[in-house]
């Protein structure tokens, strides 16, 4: 199959961009070579506009050629529904029928609290409120440079479900040892049905680690709240039901 | 009252006075408390610069020893300047430096050499304060020389701001973040070219819950750029060029927020930044920050605020992006009238009060557009002399591109129908990329066809007496007067504390920075305060 316009099969797409030159015929020149380049057989500049001394902003319309085959789609599926925020109360509330607690901090050395901050704050990231909005958790933030021991006590003081970890520093594999060291502490601490989730986040996490690194769940680079949440209701709400 | 909304006075004098009632004891508070960041401020003024080699600033040096010796409660000004004397040192900075060693013990002195104390320090922060003075003059023979954008003003204008009664158009204020300062310089310069009237840097992420105010030129910040005096310096530089070129004077503003809320507050004054965000409550509700430290905080820095001619912009839209807008209204207003009070108690002038409020009621609600122009004239007819702040919506603003730049539209033709001071571009591309240079063209093209098209639309717009957008002010005024009596019932901190604003529950004992606040000792002695005090 091909882009709908008006007309099956009409390949037809839509297109803006910018260019850094000043408004002028050979802009527009400029302009059709990128969109030949992209796969648009014609392609219509119908709209130029110069922004400041030396940017162009075009919108293009064209036919593209390329045909898409459905059958030959690969996604790679999210293993847990994103919830809204309301979806995540309903649930615990209905199903947990306490809040969830989730003991949030930043190990070792590490004080860069933007991660464990921009999921837990309020205040949240990229439009999404962080996990104190949610009604339903109660959220202990334990801040930066927490040690270990510290961060287990906490956890067990607080009747953690799910215990979160920020690791922004990644010198010398300090984030690697520092999250090896937080799984081996809570498994030598507490027996396997009373551990919390735990949880590790950071920009330079492989997501694929998390068997390695002894936790249930990495998560990486543009993680926002809501999908912590959705995996928190997940891991401790819907999947545990379907164990049992 | 301007009347358009016929609104009864005797509600509108009732929920003044109860935001003063309610306002009262955390003032109280307030005066009877001192922070870290209130002292480091103070040493600020008076003198301190610089930081250590591992980037701490010698003034949070400076004041850790003070505190380690003799406590927070007498201020630092004391200890600090008795032992200047007793060093036989002239240089406030040399003597952080002597004290970061651990070569100088503090103490709190008494007799005439308290006396000593009291005026050498008086004279230094003085000198401090005299330096803002003078930045604000020359704001002022700025905007002369430049020429001013007419404000939006409810009705006649305020001292020091343009005197026509009927402004042509709001002040236009964009937002620039690349977390690099001399990213930062030129997409500004941009922007004013564009036709902005006020550049407004986004801070990094996570800065407000720094305890120290980072040093020098920054280059790299996340989803920001920090907030340092010599990043405010290079951008008021680079704007004075850019106010040259266009004959318009262009505005810089910041955030005054978060645990260094007063010494920010203070390089701003040094600096001539122009606008600060500076919201009473955000820090405890939306950073988790102790309320106490946030009120005192928050107390002094519009104290410097009001001395430096600075407008503050406040955060009423951050309630309405965690709550219903059309539900949450009456917080809104609940919130813009206790700012009020808390900044007219600090000093603030009518003129100086960007009191926000935002666009954020979901658009698929039948009627939305008529209840956001309820809400914003409420607004604008509770406070007929401040320069409001109208935010765009973000909320409800999905990727959709098309159907986003609509609704920036509709926010800017409410923002010129009910007379907004200060106009937050909206960006079509909220919630999906940092704005691209094409999102910022097409979003004051936006803006200047709607303010050209409908500019003087304010005139003739007049609700029917009676009808939808009168009736749903009243409400809205009505709820918030009951909330404020509920507030004033429970205290304020309990309010706070059991999550009336907002959602957040901020009990006054917990949050960060508590263990930087502490009660004022009998012999507290502040310079500042007492400066600035006098001259309100």
């Amino acid at each position: 199959m091909r882009p709908y316009g008006d007309t099956t099969g009409d390949g037809m797409v839509q297109l803006s961009f910018t260019l850094p030159v000043p408004c002028d015929k050979r802009a527009e020149g400029a302009a059709l070579q990128l969109a030949g380049k992209m796969g648009l057989d014609p392609a219509m500049v119908v709209h130029a506009k110069q922004m400041g001394e030396r940017f162009t902003f075009f919108v293009v319309y064209g036919r593209v050629n390329h045909l898409v085959d459905l059958s030959a789609v690969q996604v790679v599926e999210r293993d847990f529904p994103l919830l809204s925020a309301k979806d995540v109360n309903a649930l615990i509330k209905r199903r947990l029928r306490r809040k969830l607690v989730v003991v949030g901090a930043c190990i070792g050395t590490d004080a860069h609290t933007v991660g464990i901050d921009a999921i837990l704050n309020v205040k949240g990231i990229a439009g999404e409120k962080g996990l104190e909005y949610y009604r339903e958790l109660r959220v202990v933030n334990l801040g930066a440079q927490v040690a270990v021991p510290d961060l287990v006590e906490a956890a067990r003081a607080e009747k953690a479900d799910a215990v979160l970890v920020s690791q922004v520093v990644t010198q010398r594999d300090a984030h690697l040892h520092n999250t090896r060291e937080m799984s081996a502490a809570f498994r030598e601490a507490m027996p396997a049905d009373r551990r919390p989730l735990l949880v590790v986040g950071g920009p330079r996490f492989d997501e694929l680690m998390a068997v390695e690194l002894g936790v249930d769940r990495i998560f990486g680079r543009g993680t926002t709240p809501r999908e912590v949440a959705s995996y928190l209701v997940h891991a401790l709400i819907t999947q545990k039901a379907k164990a049992a | 009252m301007s009347g358009k909304l016929d609104l009864d006075p005797v509600v509108v004098r009732r929920a003044r006075r109860l935001a003063q009632k309610a306002g009262r004891p955390v003032v109280d508070l307030a005066r009877s408390h001192t922070t870290m960041s209130v002292e480091r401020a103070v040493l600020r003024l008076a003198g301190v610069t610089g930081a250590d080699a591992d980037g701490i600033p010698w003034v949070n040096r400076l004041v850790d020893a003070v505190v380690a010796d003799v406590g927070l409660g007498h201020g630092a000004a004391l200890p600090v300047f008795d032992a200047l004397a007793r060093e036989g040192l002239d240089d406030v900075t040399l003597l952080a430096q002597k004290a970061a060693a651990g070569s100088v013990r503090f103490e709190v002195p008494a007799g005439k050499a308290a006396t000593a104390a009291k005026r050498a320090s008086r004279r230094a922060v003085a000198a401090g304060i005299r330096r803002i003075d003078r930045r604000r003059a020359e704001r002022d023979r700025l905007i002369k020389r430049h020429g001013d954008p007419a404000i939006g003003l409810g009705r006649g204008a305020a001292s020091d701001a343009p005197s026509e009664t009927d402004r042509k158009r709001p002040w236009i204020y964009i937002i620039v973040a690349t977390g690099d300062i001399y990213e930062d310089i030129p997409q500004a310069q941009a922007a004013a070219r564009e036709g902005a009237d006020i550049i407004a840097v986004i801070r990094s992420t996570g800065q407000s819950l720094l305890d120290y105010v980072p040093e020098g030129a920054t280059r790299e910040g996340f989803a920001g750029t920090y907030a340092t005096q010599e990043n405010f310096r290079l951008m008021r530089a680079a704007l004075d060029e850019s106010s040259r070129e266009l004959g318009r004077y262009i505005r810089l503003t910041n955030y005054a927020s978060g645990l260094c809320m007063p010494e920010i507050a203070t390089l701003a004054g040094l600096e001539r930044l122009d606008m600060m965000l500076n919201d009473s409550m955000y820090g405890i509700l939306f950073r988790d920050i102790n309320p106490i430290r946030t009120f005192v905080d928050q107390r002094f820095s519009r104290q410097i605020h009001a001395r430096a001619g600075i407008i503050i912009n406040t955060g009423e839209d951050n309630y309405l992006t965690t709550a219903d807008a059309v539900e949450a209204a009456h917080t809104v207003t609940v919130s813009q009238l206790l700012n009020e009070y808390f900044a007219h108690e600090a000093g603030l002038a009518d003129w100086q009060l960007g009191l926000g409020h935002a666009f954020e009621i979901n658009p698929d609600l039948p009627e939305s557009f008529r209840l956001e122009l309820a809400h914003a004239l409420l607004a604008r007819e509770l406070f007929p002399d401040a320069p409001l702040k109208w935010m765009p919506p973000t909320k409800h603003m999905t990727g959709d591109v098309f159907r986003g730049n609509l609704l920036d539209g509709f926010f800017n033709l409410v923002g010129a129908m009910t007379g907004q001071g200060i106009l937050l571009v909206g960006m079509m591309t909220e919630a999906v990329v940092t704005p691209w240079l094409s999102d910022r063209d097409i979003a004051l093209q936006n803006v200047r066809y709607v303010l050209n098209a409908a500019g003087g639309l304010r005139e003739d717009f007049v609700p029917a007496p009676g009808g939808f957008i009168q009736s749903r002010a009243r409400q809205v005024l009505g709820e918030a007067v009951e909330l404020l009596e509920r507030i004033v019932d429970d205290g304020l901190l309990n309010a706070i504390a059991d999550g009336t604003f907002g959602i957040m529950k901020r009990p006054a004992d917990r949050g960060k920075g508590l263990d930087g606040v502490a009660r004022h000792e009998a012999d507290y002695y502040n310079p500042a305060t007492e400066i600035l005090e006098a001259a309100a």
